[in-house]
């Protein structure tokens, strides 16, 4: 017994069966659940779920819809701006606390709590302080600028960017403090060479720490962009996608048209095209990130 | 994909819900009347029914408008956690649910007290029926067609109160040099309520009931509806920037407090002017049909009994709906709401001066126009909806833009 190796089915048999549950979860409710939602978004179902195929008529309709259309272009300027704006502010921070600066702590937390509030909560806080009656035009007028104008939440073209900054304020935190992490893990011998040979602290971190950080990169990448997608909160807290349609997100037009309208082959269809969306960005990437043959580099 | 996980976690709770419920005595009623004068309406309700003994009504309100509301509601009868009975608006709200057989049939309490003899205008009863068989029971009727003004305002900026839709925009410059709004509104379905308003009271009945009822494209392209769309442009020039985002009872109180000169609203912003102790025809005035033409739809709400396993709770149901169509019932929650009843046999001589207007403009049933909610599906009206905010907030969108959007979905319509 002792010297024969076990079936090779029940090699590690605990931890295989420790992983059933994991895996049934992501057999139905991940892949179960994705190709349900895909079926039936070929279906005229309206409140219930009907078979009744109707070829590509629901994605036909989704793009005429102009709140369709609106609504992939906020989320296409929301990605970007908040996906470099966070990055880059937030390893900025994250540089600047890194500095041996004293209060770091206090600053750190401070600059945490925003991400320790829900979106909502957010949202309703950037709708007070935006709002013309009230809001930072209010308080500037007051103070003498009688033709101050500060509109962002009521002017349909600016509405977007003002959710980008509600977004930021919230998110930053929490990559400041990833980037942070990575940055405490950089071996102060490399800091020490580098002024050795006298190459400029930004160089330093621009060619060498950036470099190394790649795997910290990586997941707050994934990370940031996991939100993105699935903004929803803060725009209904903020403006409910107003004024008129000039702030809707797919996912708020997602889960209008299945709950409250009673359309689901149309929510469904736009939910396959955002996950279609997010497919199309995801597996290029994770084929070159996670192919075997970059075992032995840094990134897992 | 969090709606993936978010349907298995609806799921899995349902399960775990519909296994817990035993008790057939406590029947948990959800609505959505929650701003001051609603929430009065419906502890009548709860009063009336725990009065009754046995039974006893667990109020489950849902913060928020409809909008908010149904698909909580509904999403909970779908996941087979159903309540013991909801409200919802009178018209299409329940058709799939109602067509899925998931709510308790009340044809033979119905045929028992004979509903129809009484409940006028009988639209409203209709609109509970599928098949024949009676799946709801109207409580009240409630319509958009209203506009709501504060008379001292007006004086106060040196022209007199307005008698219909033109006064009120020729008031305007003279309100907004007061620094006061001309017309106070707020959230997406608030807007498109002035839409649906202006569409009856600009355009007239003929083309409201073509539009509504036969779908008709040819008239949502012709000339009357280009006026509607050019009052509709009109208004968004009246409205404040600050709109955005609003709720219904906030904007009613910029109109009562003299912030704002008038608000185009439905009949349940008379409950807050009563709630704040404002009386009809002096600190307000109600313009029906905004001064033009006096017609009024028969919305309202409605209140649902989803199916139930347990005779008993079917037996609780069906006293609640007995007791709702009750004359007593019918008069104390139609005072302290704002509406109008749904019996034509009753009395309501203590309802003040706006709501006998209502009372005597609905005994003719020409005016009576069908509701949004009975003529058109919750998907139509949402793409109207979208249309009317998206209008409303960009006044670079022109009129016949507009109107070739607004034929696009009644040629969809269904």
């Amino acid at each position: 017994m002792p010297n024969k190796r076990p079936f090779a089915p029940l090699r590690n048999f605990n931890a295989k069966v420790a992983a059933v549950p994991m895996i049934a979860t992501v057999l139905v409710v991940f892949v179960g659940c994705t190709l349900w939602t895909v079926v039936y978004s070929f279906t005229s179902s309206r409140s219930l779920p009907v078979l009744d195929f109707v070829g590509f008529d629901q994605y036909e309709r989704l793009f005429r819809t102009t709140r369709w259309n609106v609504a992939l272009k906020n989320l296409a300027i929301y990605g970007v701006l908040s996906l470099v704006f966070s990055l880059v502010i937030g390893f900025i921070l994250a540089a600047l606390m890194d500095q041996k600066i004293r209060f770091e702590n206090t600053f750190r937390t401070i600059f945490l709590y925003p991400h320790a509030l829900s979106f909502i909560v957010t949202g309703l806080a950037w709708q007070w302080i935006l709002a013309p009656t009230f809001g930072i035009q209010k308080v500037v007028r007051d103070l003498g600028f009688e033709t101050f104008e500060f509109s962002l939440l009521t002017n349909s073209r600016y509405t977007i960017y003002a959710i980008v900054i509600a977004g930021l304020w919230q998110g930053t935190g929490l990559v400041m403090a990833l980037m942070l992490a990575g940055l405490r893990t950089v071996d102060d011998e490399i800091w020490k060479a580098a002024r050795v040979d006298g190459i400029p602290a930004w160089k330093t971190y621009v060619f060498i720490i950036i470099p190394m950080m790649r795997p910290v990169f990586v997941t707050t990448l994934v990370i940031i962009a996991a939100a993105i997608v699935k903004i929803y909160d803060l725009v209904v807290a903020m403006t409910n996608g107003g004024p008129g349609i000039a702030s809707e997100v797919p996912a708020k037009y997602v889960y209008d048209l299945m709950f409250s309208r009673g359309n689901l082959g149309q929510g469904l269809a736009a939910s396959t095209i955002m996950l279609t969306t997010v497919l199309i960005i995801l597996v290029p990437w994770a084929l070159m990130e996670f192919r075997p043959t970059n075992r032995k580099g840094g990134a897992k | 994909m969090r709606f993936h996980t978010g349907f298995a976690a609806l799921f899995a709770s349902s399960v775990l819900f519909s296994a817990g419920s035993a008790g057939a005595v406590d029947l948990e009623v959800t609505h959505w009347w929650t701003s001051g004068g609603e929430a009065a309406a419906a502890k009548v309700l709860a009063e009336s029914y725990d009065k009754l003994g046995g039974d006893k009504w667990v109020d489950g309100a849902i913060a928020g408008s409809g909008t908010t509301a149904r698909p909580i509601i509904v999403s909970r009868i779908l996941g087979g956690n159903p309540m013991g009975a909801t409200q919802l608006n009178t018209g299409r709200d329940a058709e799939d649910l109602v067509k899925a057989g998931l709510m308790t049939d009340l044809s033979e309490l119905a045929a028992k007290e004979g509903w129809a003899d009484f409940i006028r205008p009988s639209k409203l009863l209709d609109a509970c029926k599928y098949e024949g068989k009676i799946y709801c029971v109207p409580v009240n009727i409630h319509s958009w067609q209203w506009m709501w003004t504060n008379p001292s305002v007006f004086k106060d900026a040196g022209v007199n109160p307005p008698a219909n839709w033109k006064d009120l925009v020729a008031a305007a410059p003279k309100l907004k040099e007061k620094g006061v709004i001309p017309l106070a509104t707020g959230d997406a379905w608030q807007v498109d309520g002035i839409f649906r308003v202006l569409l009856a009271a600009i355009g007239g009945k003929e083309l409201y009931l073509k539009i509504a009822e036969k779908k008709d494209a040819e008239a949502a392209a012709g000339p009357e509806m280009k006026a509607v769309l050019q009052a509709f442009a009109e208004a968004r020039e009246l409205a404040d920037p600050g709109y955005v985002g609003r709720q219904w009872n906030e904007a009613t109180s910029l109109v009562l407090t003299g912030k704002a000169g008038a608000q185009v609203m439905g009949d349940w912003a008379q409950s807050e002017f009563g709630t704040a102790g404002k009386v009809a025809g002096t600190d307000y005035d109600c313009l029906p049909g905004l001064g033009v033409y006096p017609m009024l739809d028969t919305g309202g709400d409605a209140f649902y009994f989803p199916k139930s396993d347990n005779p008993e709770v079917t037996k609780a149901q069906l006293k609640l709906a007995s007791m709702l169509v009750s004359k007593e019932t019918q008069v104390s929650f139609n005072l302290a709401k704002g509406s109008l009843p749904i019996r034509g046999d009753i009395d309501l001589n203590t309802a003040n001066a706006c709501m006998q207007k209502g009372i005597k403009i609905l005994a003719d049933s020409n005016n009576v126009l069908p509701a949004y909610e009975q003529a058109f599906s919750s998907d139509t009206q949402g793409q109207i909806e979208d249309l009317s905010t998206e209008f409303f907030a960009d006044k670079n969108m022109s009129v016949d833009d507009a109107q070739a959007r607004f034929v696009e979905i009644i040629t969809e319509a269904q």
